[in-house]
This record gives C-alpha cells, sequence and structure tokens, in this order.
C-alpha cells in the first residue's frame, strides 16, 4: 500500500510529529477502507430512517460517536423494542475497546487537552491499526489523517443515506464487509515480529474466538485486550 | 427527550469519553517500560481479536460465511507479499462474487 519514499518518509518522522506528508500519506493508505466504511454510512443512514431513529438522530450520532459497529448495535436493538438500556449497553461494550486503544496512542498525542481531545476523536480500529509501526509505536500523522478520511466519509455517508435513501444496496452484497477482517491481517502480518507479538497475536485470537458464543458482542475483543500482559515481563 | 435522543447523547458521551481518557489524561508523556511493553502487545492481540470477529461473529454466534472466505484469499496473498491494498480489494471481491452466484 505505501511505496518506497513513503516509507522513506515514515522512517524519518518522530511518531509524534505531525507533517503534512505524513497526514496525506495516512488519508491515502485508508482510500479503500473510507470507500467500505461510507457504503456502511449510508446503510446505517437508511436503517435509521427506515426504522424510526431519525435522520437527524444519525447524522448527529455519526458525528459524534464515530463507532460503527456501536452505531448499528444501538440503532438495531432500539427498533427491535429491546430498550433504551440494551441499546446503550451494547454500544458501550462494543466501544469498550478504545479506552485501551486510546491508551496505547496516548504518548504521541500531544498539545493542550482540548486539542488531545479533539485528536482522540479520530481514533477507530482502523486508523489505530493502519498507524501501528509495530513495538508499541505509532504515528501521529498516519493516524490524524486516516481518521480524518473515514471520519468525513462515514458522516458524509450517514448525510447520503437519510437524505438519499437506499440508492446503493446492501453494502455485504459488495463484499465490503469481508474488506475489514482482510485489512487487519494484512496488518497484522506486519507486526508480528518477534515472539512475544506472535504469543500476544495467537492469544487475543484464541479469547475472542472461545468468548464469542458465551458473551455480549465487543466483550470478546476487551476480554483480548488482556493478552497485553505478556508485555508484563521483559524477555 | 425521545428514545434516540437519549441512546445519541449517552452512547456518545460515553464513547468520546472513553477515546479520550487515556489522550486527556496522560497524553505527550512518555510510558514506562513495562507499559510499553504492554502496549506493544496489545495492537497484535487487539488486530488479531478484529480479524477473528469481523470474519466469523453473527451476534453470538460463529458463522462460516462468505466473510471468511475472502479472509483465505487474503492470508494466500499476504503470502506471496501482495500489498494490502490488493488484499483487501480481493477480499471484497472474493466475498461479493460468492454471494451474487
Amino acid at each position: 500500500m505505501s511505496t518506497g519514499s513513503d516509507a522513506t518518509a515514515t522512517a524519518e518522522r518522530a511518531p509524534g510529529e505531525l507533517t503534512r506528508a505524513g497526514v496525506l500519506q495516512g488519508a491515502r493508505a485508508a482510500v479503500p477502507l473510507a470507500i467500505a466504511v461510507g457504503a456502511f454510512g449510508i446503510s446505517f443512514g437508511v436503517l435509521a430512517t427506515s426504522s424510526g431513529f431519525g435522520g437527524l438522530a444519525a447524522i448527529v450520532m455519526s458525528a459524534t460517536t464515530f463507532s460503527g459497529a456501536s452505531q448499528f448495535a444501538a440503532v438495531s436493538i432500539l427498533a427491535s423494542g429491546g430498550g433504551v438500556g440494551a441499546a446503550v449497553l451494547a454500544a458501550v461494550l462494543l466501544a469498550g475497546r478504545y479506552g485501551p486503544i486510546g491508551l496505547s496512542v496516548a504518548p504521541i498525542l500531544h498539545g493542550r487537552a482540548v486539542l488531545r481531545f479533539l485528536q482522540s476523536q479520530l481514533i477507530i480500529d482502523e486508523s489505530w491499526a493502519l498507524s501501528s509501526r509495530g513495538g508499541g509505536e505509532f504515528d501521529r500523522s498516519i493516524l490524524l489523517g486516516a481518521g480524518g478520511l473515514i471520519f468525513v466519509s462515514w458522516f458524509a455517508g450517514t448525510l447520503l443515506g437519510v437524505v438519499g435513501g437506499d440508492f446503493l444496496g446492501d453494502p455485504e452484497s459488495l463484499g465490503l464487509d469481508a474488506a475489514f477482517p482482510a485489512l487487519f491481517l494484512g496488518l497484522l502480518a506486519g507486526q508480528v515480529k518477534d515472539r512475544r507479538a506472535f504469543v500476544a497475536a495467537i492469544l487475543g485470537a484464541v479469547i475472542a474466538l472461545a468468548l464469542i458464543p458465551f458473551v455480549r458482542p465487543g466483550i470478546p475483543i476487551i476480554a483480548a485486550a488482556l493478552a497485553c500482559f505478556v508485555g508484563w515481563r521483559r524477555e | 427527550m425521545s428514545d434516540a435522543w437519549v441512546v445519541v447523547l449517552v452512547v456518545g458521551v460515553a464513547t468520546m469519553s472513553l477515546k479520550a481518557a487515556g489522550p486527556v489524561a496522560i497524553g505527550g508523556r512518555e510510558l514506562p517500560p513495562r507499559a510499553l511493553r504492554m502496549v506493544a502487545a496489545l495492537a497484535p492481540a487487539l488486530l488479531a481479536a478484529l480479524v477473528v470477529t469481523q470474519a466469523v461473529e453473527d451476534g453470538q454466534d460463529i458463522v462460516f460465511d462468505e466473510r471468511l472466505a475472502g479472509l483465505a484469499v487474503a492470508a494466500v496473498l499476504l503470502a506471496f507479499r501482495v500489498p494490502i491494498l490488493g488484499v483487501v480489494v480481493a477480499a471484497a471481491a472474493t466475498a461479493a462474487i460468492l454471494r451474487a452466484l
């Protein structure tokens, strides 16, 4: 995905440094995902209007919550009569992973507290994964460039879905849901550089898979974060 | 306030707070060595969990469907060092074609 010159630029940029070239590099890397996310944004807008959640509520939610899985869960549960409590619980559990994810990129998000807050809102699975350089290091320019583009496409997609309706059809018929596990696998492959990372990946996968049938969606991913304790001791 | 707006408000505040907690509390400061080692292990652990859940999770069921076929194609292409962009597109195309059959 990255060209040779991008790789050089990445190596020369400090993790917490924000450069125009780096932000553009992050945005470029996120283009295929932004397309898929935009399509799901449209279907979120369609679902929200057709289920009675409301178009304006959907647009505000995409601008603030900016977490696809949480938003789909909340709206579907409300639509099926599950109640406010169940909808909120499901959505918050699905967003729970952003606690540890936010912590992992905290060192590179400097600036005044309000700026740190704003930057942190561009953290989602995809931008975080693209910004990871391995070894616990993250690239701030990539995080913000990728997160910014994906935010725009999620928001614009929701708006289109609310206003334009179901002109695209089901994103799953286009296979777009299969793009995300493939992306995460590709990024994982670049991360597993030593034994500890390998053990963490295996543990994370096993924990998540083993828990899926027994707990609510979202919890398997939060529990998988516990695999980070393989870093407790020095090698 | 309608149910929808209560959900928008509560979920919005919760998600924004979860994302912001780490960066607002300790933003810009170096992590101690142990925390850094744990963060280093967090990325592969969460990425692997995301691969698993996005490929086979359907609510609380484990299903083997077109997503898994797309993931298998992705794994083969990655083994042949195909760039991620091509891998992602091939995975989506695989699922789309299988669903169209």
